[in-house]
């Protein structure tokens, strides 16, 4: 569904991208997992064209979409939650939601709806309340719900965990699970939290410094002694 | 407790007296004594004492009465917009409805409508900037550009051409608004101060380019003689020209001058309310929520698929469109333009029409400019002391309403209980 191949890419003469090659299937969770700094958003946002890519590519159901602008890109199906959930926030939460249904099919509009209030009743609850005003847990389910809302055929969710208390990261996590299995959602989770990010996922990659290292399901990075080591005992791991 | 909350109002106090004595120094110490011989230098260091001391105590006061009441309850004034929003739209209603009445009342004599007049060309200005700064978010500090293209087409056109108020009126928007564009395109990728500084510069160019193309524009003498608009043909003057009909003629009535500036007011008026129309109902459509959305995150939007490019240059274009018509409008009621009346100073009373009335609001508006040109005008008689109680003007503001005198936000769309059919 999604293949990057080779992809470099940077920020001027910093290069923070070394060739990496992802590979995301029809109806998967793929998480990319990584310290901080290591190129994880850098990737995401290579993917959706900003910086460009220097070298390598970047294909959407065989579409070369390497060169195209970010903008274009929900139009062709891809949804983007980015970093830090980016909610509008003196927009309120209905405003945001229709937002996101600009790239969508506007003869889907009140069902997809629907279907984003029912996934996260939180939401509904809160229809008419300005974006800013919601707690951190519930501007993630907005952003993931605004990013649902031009029913894309691949989500990528950038560190949806960030900021968030344990239980409610724990909360989001099955809700991205819940999208996956009943919806067929095809997503591509990039996450610090590895721990909750590699027991959801069905494939993981591990970036370190621009260059993917390991790769495996998720169970066989879950129990990679070297994994565990790095990312997981004394992390996020020991407590979840 | 007491004692500390004392101190620190002291402190505060003599803080301010010092800051005004140094401003006053200057402004109120010296003065320029024109006396037979020659000029000489007086002083007048007891003005800078008063000064001292107003602030100083003010200050003081302030303090004292923020630390007395529990944070919660500082005196401020409350957000009656947030409070009552169905309020707000009879408010809305009420004003209009004022407006439409207002020359025919008892009490409005020719300069109190000319006054009236005054204060809509700076609403509809207001409104036009606060569909680029109020919901797009972009600072333009050089809106008055587009207030001059209006205007000088207008002008242009009339006295070159010889076309009519009505026929030009459109033209002057999309000049405008083709000027908007223009700006647009080299700012797509600013935001923030950088894009203020361009749109500053953008300002005076166009400023400058009007005063020194004088084989054009006049240059600094400007253009005078710009013809009166008339309504479908009917003149207001007191002798019509060969073939046309006066205005009084027509309806059987006596000439007067007043004619003239009650027509006037209702044009402004009608193309202010046009403005505000536009505005109200662009904020429900896609274009209108996507400028807002811009505003709130550019990174969102374009992850949603929205392109800011499109985005930036309409707002630009259509509030430069206003400007445009609100441009000939000034220039027709003038009668004479020149570089004078476009300099900074208009963008920056615009913008602040703008801020005080709380980005993004349109009755705000009409109550800053009311408050911002409104009262000016009507402190002529206080002379000199008219910017002193402007200045005041302002700081109350600043100090009782920060985000502006109607800053809540009603949402464009409700679901469920409550919500509007």
């Amino acid at each position: 569904m999604l293949a990057v191949e080779n992809l470099h890419s940077g920020y001027g003469r910093i290069q923070a991208l070394h060739g990496v090659s992802v590979e995301v299937k029809k109806g998967e969770i793929v998480t990319l997992i990584g310290a901080n700094g290591a190129g994880k958003t850098t990737l995401l946002m290579t993917i959706c064209g900003s910086p460009r890519a220097t070298k390598g590519r970047v294909l959407l159901d065989g579409q070369d979409i390497t060169q195209l602008p970010m903008h274009k890109l929900a139009h062709l199906g891809l949804a983007h939650s980015p970093e830090g959930r980016r909610i509008f926030a003196r927009m309120s939460v209905l405003e945001n939601l229709q937002m996101g249904a600009v790239a969508g099919n506007p003869d889907h509009y009140d069902e997809d709806l629907d279907k984003v209030l029912t996934l996260f009743p939180r939401l509904k609850e809160r229809i008419n309340q300005r974006g800013g005003t919601l707690s951190g847990g519930e501007q993630q389910m907005l952003a993931i719900g605004r990013a649902l809302m031009s029913r894309p055929r691949v989500l990528l969710l950038d560190e949806p965990s960030l900021g968030l208390a344990p239980l409610v990261v724990r909360h989001i996590f099955e809700m991205i699970k819940q999208i996956n299995q009943e919806q067929g959602m095809t997503v591509f989770l990039v996450e610090q939290n590895a721990h909750h990010a590699l027991k959801l996922a069905h494939r993981g990659y591990v970036l370190v410094n621009g260059r993917v290292t390991l790769t495996g399901t998720g169970a066989e990075l879950l129990a990679n002694p070297e994994i565990r080591a790095h990312y997981l005992e004394g992390g996020h791991g020991a407590t979840a | 407790m007491a004692g500390a909350a004392l101190k620190a109002a002291l402190k505060d106090g003599i803080l301010g007296a010092v800051v005004a004595a140094a401003l006053a120094l200057p402004m109120l110490g010296f003065r320029l004594v024109d006396s037979a011989s020659a000029l000489t230098l007086a002083t007048r260091f007891d003005w800078v004492a008063w000064a001292a001391a107003i602030v100083g105590l003010g200050r003081f006061a302030l303090c004292l009465l923020r630390q007395s009441v529990p944070a919660d309850r500082v005196p401020m004034m409350p957000d009656l917009g947030a409070r009552f929003p169905k309020a707000r739209l009879m408010v809305g209603w009420a004003l209009a409805g004022f407006a439409l009445v207002l020359p025919f009342l008892p009490f409005a004599d020719r300069s109190l409508v000319d006054k009236a007049t005054m204060v809509l060309i700076y609403v509809m200005l207001g409104w036009g900037l606060n569909i680029v700064v109020g919901l797009a978010g972009l600072l333009d500090l050089g809106f008055v550009a587009f207030y001059a293209v209006g205007a000088y087409s207008y002008a242009l056109l009339a006295t070159k051409l010889d076309l009519s108020f009505w026929l030009c009126l459109p033209m002057a928007g999309l000049f405008a608004a083709s000027f908007g564009i223009l700006l647009g395109f080299p700012v797509l990728r600013l935001r923030g101060d950088y894009l203020a500084i361009v749109t500053l510069g953008f300002g005076e160019i166009i400023r400058v380019i009007l005063q020194n193309w004088v084989d054009f524009t006049n240059g600094p003498n400007g253009i005078s003689g710009i013809p009166r608009p008339t309504l479908f043909g009917l003149q207001f003057t007191a002798n019509a020209p060969e073939g046309k009909t006066t205005f009084a003629d027509y309806f059987g009535l006596d000439f007067s001058g007043e004619h003239r500036v009650i027509f006037l007011y209702f044009v402004i008026l009608a193309l202010a309310l046009l403005t505000n129309l536009f505005t109200l109902r662009i904020r429900r459509l896609p274009i209108g929520r996507a400028w807002e959305a811009l505003r709130e995150d550019e990174i969102a939007c374009r992850s949603l698929g929205l392109n800011p490019t499109m985005i930036k240059l309409s707002a630009f274009a259509t509030g430069a469109m206003f400007a445009g018509f609100a441009g000939s409008f000034f220039a027709t009621r003038q009668g004479f333009i020149s570089p004078e009346s476009f300099t900074f100073i208009e963008s920056a009373v615009i913008l602040a029409i703008v801020v005080l009335g709380g980005m993004g609001s349109q009755i705000g508006v009409v109550l800053a400019a009311l408050l911002l040109v409104g009262l000016p005008e009507w402190f002529r008689e206080l002379q000199q002391y008219r910017m002193l109680a402007f200045g005041g003007t302002m700081v109350l503001i600043m100090l009782w309403k920060p985000s502006g005198l109607l800053s809540h936000r009603a949402p464009t769309i409700r679901l469920g209980k409550g919500a509007p059919s």
